[in-house]
């Protein structure tokens, strides 16, 4: 012990302050515990690189839980395998720093599986160093899911059985298949030489993330005589002559110098980063008051102010944008509005709607239970919402689609052959613009010219425009012209 | 400047940029998609992170991570996806980082539906994490407030070092309604407790861990401190017309829309009723509501839910004045015609 800290590397702290308890100069770990090597060589390669104050160290949940006592670099500590994820937002955010996720197997292998095969997957240009001990020693020596087959541990009294637990996960030879890693190896903390290689292994981990290469990991099969329930010597000897054994040392991965087979990742879209006020809230859609923008309010009859409206149809009638340009030019005409759409399975279900509100008054509820206008665009919506109309209220039909009259004998029906009207314009899909048409002509509420800027900001392609302006257009003149003519029951007032 | 119609979900990224928010990390659900969509859409391009992560509990890690570092940082998610959050919640909590969660809440429990609910109240107002910690959670009710009182988030998680929940429903998420963007935000708060890689940091430490129960007491303590601040200085509330109001209702997100509704025809009937609005549900309008006691005659409390804030209403009042409770659950959203039905009984009640 005396011997290490004579040879302490700059990168530990003189003495651990953070570390409680009477013998702030030694570590936590016990004797002829793997974690103490295998911190001291970290700290040595921070050392000779020169990335002591760059470094961030992850300390994981675990026996190392407590490496922040010990490192003289930033630290950070995370949750049960949640180190990669950690360091993934660290290095992102931070990509001149060196970032070392320090996990044991139960941390890496067991809770954080997901965590690791995902960062290592992406290439996060990260450094793990994943000390294999099998078993998980902070805890009382329960199984690990390295705990190898046979062996007895404090929840495999009898030793682990593949019937009730499977196999050992080996995790290097699982990350290997991916096709992002950069560099992973297997060493051992047992003599002098297999020591020798995990330094030269930690040192190539974190050699690889200074030249900002890609995901490397470095695997120590680590020596846990407490947990093991054996002396420190016993334990080397058992890593050496048992877990080596299945746990084959080696180097599992290395992007040597090239891409692996010649191959270089497809290039990502590149994007223009806008930084300045101005092109900021641009990009967010924002304009500066534009005064062609803003239109008039119309007087409409009291019977048509401040709409509560409801619009339904089978998906494919344009039904939410037919709301959202009503609400959008509502919008521009400096009205307040809500637009409120069904979402989810329903719209799956082939029957869509959605609830509009223009009010001169802020919106209160954005759900429309009484409406005041509906638009029936086909016959089960009709079927279903008619009775949801408050008396006096407008119903909108898609009388080319809807065979039958509307029943209730106390609202206004007005009865528009959008759908055969769009297909005279060549577009049957803009039998919802002809309603909007017919809306806008029969209430008065907004005015022609608010409908075509909504249209136009709204519906971005512009070979729609045209059409879309001319359905629009003709619903409008469709309702006006039948007004005159009210007793030839087009429109219906009961 | 103009105003844009857009979603609630989208105005919650826009409050983001504008609040210098650097890193988005995120995982899908309904209805809360569109808040990843958007991020996906705009961060790239004013130089911020956006990634989709392998689950919520990675997602919420990896804005630990981002927080540490210093960057503003935010996750969104609905019910199941907040359960999962909640490790990351109570970390952040302990080791007060400041970071942004959203909640756009769905019917539960289990998978439950996408439909609008408020069943996560008690998991986010009364911690679902483990341990003795608070958030602030901020309440939005229409598509202007998902922008601003996102970037308030942002401010008072930088304030205080704390984690904030902006938590709402999926109908305030799916509405569109006219929005007008804010100024973005150029100056930022020194942070000196960060862990960013330089000279200037490498002492410190981003943890929750305290060995010792009398260190641990001693950061619980410092903790109860901080929410005590809190308490005095951050809480916000909207009222309407309850000056004169012999019945308060009370609700937050989308149901407050419908109880100003209900307000209006109420008081168009004569009825003095008014609103009290949490739109901080934690710290809780407490004190605003022991004032109000003193004239109204009852407290009438409607959520989507199965009657979690009535809970803090209840203690608030400390038996006081009696409550009421108007729950509906599963996504079923309550009409204006329901709740008036409801409050028109009271007020018979009340005259009889
Ligand atoms: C979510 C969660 N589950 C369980 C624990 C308890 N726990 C602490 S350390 C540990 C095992 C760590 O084992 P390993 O990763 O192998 O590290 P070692 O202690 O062997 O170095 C467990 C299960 C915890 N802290 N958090
Ligand atoms: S229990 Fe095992 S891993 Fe933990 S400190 Fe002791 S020897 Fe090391």
């Amino acid at each position: 012990m005396r011997k290490d800290i004579l040879q302490k590397p700059k990168s530990f702290y003189d003495t651990f302050f953070r570390k409680p308890g009477a013998n702030p100069q030694s570590t936590h770990y016990c004797p002829g515990c793997g974690h103490g090597v295998i911190h001291k060589l970290i700290a040595e390669a921070m050392d000779d690189f020169g990335i002591q104050e760059r470094t961030i160290m992850i300390s994981p949940v675990g026996c190392s839980v407590f490496a922040y006592y010990y490192f003289d670099c930033g630290n950070v500590q995370a949750a049960h395998g949640r180190a990669p994820a950690i360091a993934t937002g660290l290095k992102r955010a931070l990509p001149d720093s060196i970032v070392i996720s320090y996990q044991g197997d139960g941390d890496l292998a067991g809770i954080g599986g997901n965590n690791i095969l995902q960062a290592a997957n992406r290439g996060e240009n990260i450094t793990v160093i994943f000390v294999n001990n099998a078993i998980y020693g902070m805890t009382g020596a329960q199984m690990a899911p390295t705990t190898l087959v046979g062996q007895k541990t404090t929840t495999t009294p009898l030793g682990r059985s593949v019937e009730n637990e499977g196999y050992p996960l080996r995790m290097s030879e699982l990350l290997a298949t991916l096709k992002a890693p950069v560099y992973i190896e297997r060493v051992a903390i047992t003599d002098a030489k297999h020591v020798m290689q995990a330094r030269k292994a930690i040192r190539k981990a974190i050699q690889n993330q200074i030249e900002g290469r890609g995901f490397s990991m470095v695997e120590a099969l680590s020596p846990c005589p407490t947990g093991w329930g054996v002396t420190p010597c016993e334990a080397k000897k058992w890593v050496a002559e048992v877990m080596a054994e299945y746990f084959k040392l080696g180097v599992y991965k290395d992007k040597n110098g090239t891409p692996q087979n010649g191959e270089s990742p497809p290039p990502g879209a590149k994007r223009e980063i806008v930084t300045t006020k101005k092109e900021i809230l641009a990009l967010l859609g924002a304009k500066e008051e534009a005064t062609d923008h803003k239109f008039t309010q119309l007087q409409a009859g009291e019977n048509y102010q401040n709409p509560r409206i409801k619009i339904a149809g089978f998906g494919g009638q344009g039904v939410l944008l037919l709301g959202r340009l009503l609400s959008e030019a509502a919008m521009l005409s400096d009205y307040h509005t809500t637009w409120l759409p069904s979402y989810g399975p329903e719209m799956r279900g082939g029957t869509a709607h959605c609830h509009v509100n223009i009010s001169n008054k802020r919106i209160g509820s954005p759900l429309v239970s009484e409406a005041d206008v509906l638009f029936a665009m086909n016959l089960p919506s009709l079927d279903k919402f008619e009775n949801e109309v408050r008396k006096g209220g407008v119903i909108f039909v898609n009388s080319s689609l809807i065979q039958r009259r509307v029943k209730r004998k106390d609202v206004e029906a007005v009865y528009v052959p959008a759908t055969g009207i769009a297909d005279n314009l060549g577009q049957t899909k803009s039998a919802n613009m002809v309603m909007l048409g017919a809306y806008a002509g029969y209430t008065g509420l907004l005015s022609l010219k608010s409908i075509l800027a909504a249209a136009e900001s709204v519906v971005k392609r512009k070979e729609f425009k045209k059409v879309n302006e001319k359905a629009i257009k003709t619903g409008m003149e469709f309702v006006r012209n039948r007004k005159v003519k009210r007793s030839e029951s087009v429109v219906e007032l009961h | 400047m103009s105003k844009l119609f857009i979603k609630g979900n989208e105005a919650v990224i826009k409050g983001a940029v504008l609040a210098g928010c650097r890193a988005f990390y995120g995982y899908p659900i309904t209805p809360a998609s569109e808040i990843a969509e958007a991020a996906a859409k705009y961060f790239p391009q004013v130089g911020s992170t956006f990634l989709q992560g392998e689950s919520e509990v990675a997602s919420i890690n990896m804005v630990y991570g981002a927080a540490s570092a210093g960057q503003r940082a935010m996750t969104a998610s609905s019910g199941p996806g907040i359960s999962l959050k909640q490790e990351g919640i109570s970390y952040s909590a302990g080791a007060e980082l400041p970071l942004v969660v959203i909640d756009v809440m769905r019917g539960g429990p289990g998978l439950g539906n996408i439909a609008p609910e408020q069943g996560d109240y008690n998991q986010i107002v009364k911690g679902g994490g483990h341990g003795n910690y608070k958030l602030i959670v901020l309440a939005p009710n229409c598509a202007q407030e998902m922008c601003d009182l996102t970037m308030l988030a942002f401010e008072l998680a930088d304030r205080y070092r704390i984690p904030v929940v902006v938590l709402t429903d999926g109908f305030v998420g799916q509405m569109m309604e006219p929005v007008e963007l804010p100024e973005p935000v150029t100056e930022f708060p020194q942070k000196t407790w960060i862990v960013d890689g330089t000279a200037k940091t490498s002492r410190n430490l981003i943890s929750s861990i305290e060995l010792e129960p009398e260190d641990l007491e001693k950061h619980n303590l410092k903790l109860q401190e901080k929410y005590k601040k809190i308490s005095k200085a951050e809480v916000r509330y909207e009222e309407i017309q309850t000056d004169d109001a012999e019945l308060i209702l009370m609700g937050y997100g989308i149901v407050s829309r419908v109880l100003q509704s209900v307000v209006e025809e109420a008081r168009s009937r004569g009825l003095r009723a008014g609103l009290l609005r949490p739109i901080t549900l934690w710290p809780f309008p407490a004190k605003r509501i022991q004032e109000l006691s003193g004239a109204a005659k009852l407290f009438f409390v409607s959520e989507m839910s199965n009657g979690q804030m009535v809970d803090d209403v209840r203690l608030a009042l400390e038996g006081r004045r009696p409550t009421r409770f108007y729950g509906r659950m599963g996504g079923v959203v309550p009409t204006t015609g329901e709740i008036l039905e409801q409050v028109k009984k009271i007020f018979h009640e009340l005259r009889t």
